[in-house]
């Protein structure tokens, strides 16, 4: 009898990477739902859009790499970026918008840096990141959530993606941005402006509770630890209580404001617990969460951009390594320093 | 040290041993300045013609500088060529001046001067002293001018724009709008443009080296069919 000998784990996870991707795409259903509904088939059109592109690009990538088309495809990653990519940009881009932000995310993002398992960076928000310092205008508009404008149908949404010089776009600040330019109202008189609705803008506020759902879902399901979502959100709930100052008209807005507007949930959930680019020890995540969700409210509060996500997972991607270096887990049987138990 | 001829100056500058994007050095100005062709070529010209003044000027008191203070004399020696082209662009490209600002006195501390000062002018003669500094002018300038280019040509959709600057009124219609209505790509423009076109350039050249290696290999050649060849370890290459 021959033995075969094979190293450790022995114990494997079922989880292959297809299927941990497939939950991802299946928890942002709510969340897409929620935009759809009340920014219209924007959002759609872009996810399916970004798709398409994201799978050519990774089709690209991978025949001039010389690699297994199938297997590669098959692993749903290039959906996951392009879906987290269709998610985040305004709904009614521009085709070449979504095409640019997409290349950038799968070719520059991810294959240049050796493909799946090798970022350093988050692709979807490179790809955000681009888009942003490169067309300002067309990533700054959004449209106006259902009950304050009329709310395109798929038709429109089509044409506005597809054939956008033929498009009148209809957009408008969004709260964060009213939030931050705001400088002689109090809160409470700014509250009256129909852009806001319960606890944070119109729409917003449902479009984050439902990516909180879908997150919940993926945490129940074990996709991801609880460390570094927990950690943003209380670390950005910290920072908005610091500076709420009781709602004058310097006030930043208040912690339930920053934790349901813009784009908190999704990149909690979604975005900051990418396995890949993120911090991997468990007090790393701790960190690595907190950082990100300090700096969206340093950047959201005294930045110059619509929201802050994309920017702060970039900064605490690149100090992943950094963070994961010393806090390195003890390992069984060593003393801390490294030294002799 | 035997003195290369000139064939070989030439391909060591403008390939081989390129300063931009194989050797590497110069990359402040090489990321800074080549937002578009006109900036580009405006610090190519001034770059290539401090070289051959400063490599010629230190080729000719090379006998005559000792070991120990060569340094601080060559960066005298580059920096009097650095000025005096200063002076000439402020006087005939007085706006180019302004633009490239910081820049040109900078060129002072660019490494590739330096770098073929020490490694190449203090050891050969004037004639190839100068004609290295020449080649090597061209060579970094070359890789400023397509750089340039690229970065024009996706930042803006359009190429030669503001040639004025460098050749007069006459030239002020050169500019050439490829994509009319183009949305300006900002990225490329900004700096993280420069580091992404600075490494395709890199990739660019090494696939071209390895395509050229791949078919003086396949001109080798092959073994005969049925040879009998001494049993070694490894490969035979």
């Amino acid at each position: 009898m021959t033995l075969i000998r094979i190293s450790s784990p022995h114990a494997h996870g079922s989880d292959s990477t297809a299927s941990v991707m497939r939950r991802v795409l299946i928890a942002t259903v709510p969340g897409v739902i929620a935009l759809t509904w009340f920014f219209g088939f924007g959002s759609l059109v872009n996810i399916i859009w970004a798709s398409l592109v994201a799978v050519a690009c990774e089709a690209l990538a991978l025949t001039l790499r010389r690699k297994p088309l199938g297997f590669y495809l098959q692993d749903y990653s290039a959906l996951v970026t392009a879906t987290l990519l269709g998610i985040a940009l305004p709904p009614y881009a521009p085709w070449w918008l979504i095409a640019i932000g997409v290349a950038s995310a799968i070719l520059m993002a991810k294959h240049l840096y050796g493909g799946l398992g090798y970022n350093p960076f988050n692709p979807a928000m490179v790809g955000y990141v681009v888009l942003l310092i490169s067309f300002p205008v067309q990533m700054t508009a959004w449209a106006p959530p259902r009950g304050l404008g009329e709310v395109p149908g798929l038709l429109q949404a089509l044409q506005a993606c597809f054939l956008p010089a033929q498009y009148d776009a209809v957009t408008m600040a969004t709260p964060l941005d009213m939030v931050r330019q705001n400088n002689s109202l109090l809160l409470e008189d700014l509250w009256r402006d129909p852009l806001f609705g319960r606890w944070a803008g119109i729409g917003w506020e449902w479009v984050n509770l439902a990516f909180l759902a879908g997150g919940l879902w993926l945490l129940y399901r074990r996709v991801f630890s609880w460390h570094a979502p927990v950690a943003m959100l209380a670390s950005l709930g910290l920072m908005a209580a610091l500076f709420y100052d009781g709602g004058s008209s310097a006030s930043g807005g208040s912690p339930l404001f920053h934790l349901l507007s813009g784009a908190t949930m999704f990149g909690a959930f979604f975005i900051i617990t990418d396995p890949v680019s993120s911090a991997v020890s468990v007090r790393g995540r701790l960190i690595f969460g907190a950082l990100i969700g300090t700096l969206v409210y340093l950047i959201r509060a005294w930045g110059n951009y619509p929201d802050a996500v994309a920017f702060a997972v970039l900064v605490a991607n690149f100090s992943a390594p950094f963070i994961d270096h010393y806090t390195q887990p003890r390992s069984y049987g060593h003393s801390k320093s490294g030294g002799q138990p | 040290m035997k003195t290369p001829s000139y064939g070989e100056l030439t391909l060591n500058g403008l390939w081989k041993n390129n300063p931009a994007i194989v050797q590497l050095l110069g990359l402040c100005p090489l990321l800074a300045v080549t937002g578009s062709v006109v900036n580009a070529l405006g610090l190519a010209a001034a770059t290539t013609l401090v070289l051959i003044c400063s490599n010629t000027a230190v080729s000719i008191i090379r006998n005559v500088v000792s070991d120990a203070v060569r340094l601080p004399v060559f960066v005298m020696i580059i920096a009097s060529a650095v000025t005096c082209t200063e002076l000439l662009m402020q006087a005939f490209a007085y706006e180019l001046y302004l633009i490239l600002g910081i820049f040109l006195p900078l060129i002072t501390t660019n490494c590739v001067i330096l770098g073929r000062a020490d490694a190449f002018a203090s050891k050969h003669a004037i004639g190839p002293a100068f004609y290295d500094g020449l080649s090597m002018g061209l060579g970094f300038g070359v890789v400023l001018i397509v750089l340039g280019a690229l970065r024009e040509l996706l930042g803006t959709g359009a190429l030669f724009a503001d040639m004025n600057l460098l050749f007069g009124p006459a030239a002020a219609n050169w500019k050439w709008v490829l994509v009319a209505d183009y949305q300006p790509f900002l990225l490329a423009i900004l700096p993280p443009g420069a580091f992404i076109f600075t490494g395709l350039l890199i990739a660019g050249k090494n696939l071209v080296d390895r395509q050229i290696k791949r078919r003086q290999d396949a001109l080798r050649a092959a073994p005969v069919k049925g040879a009998k060849r001494v049993r070694v370890t490894g490969t035979i290459s």
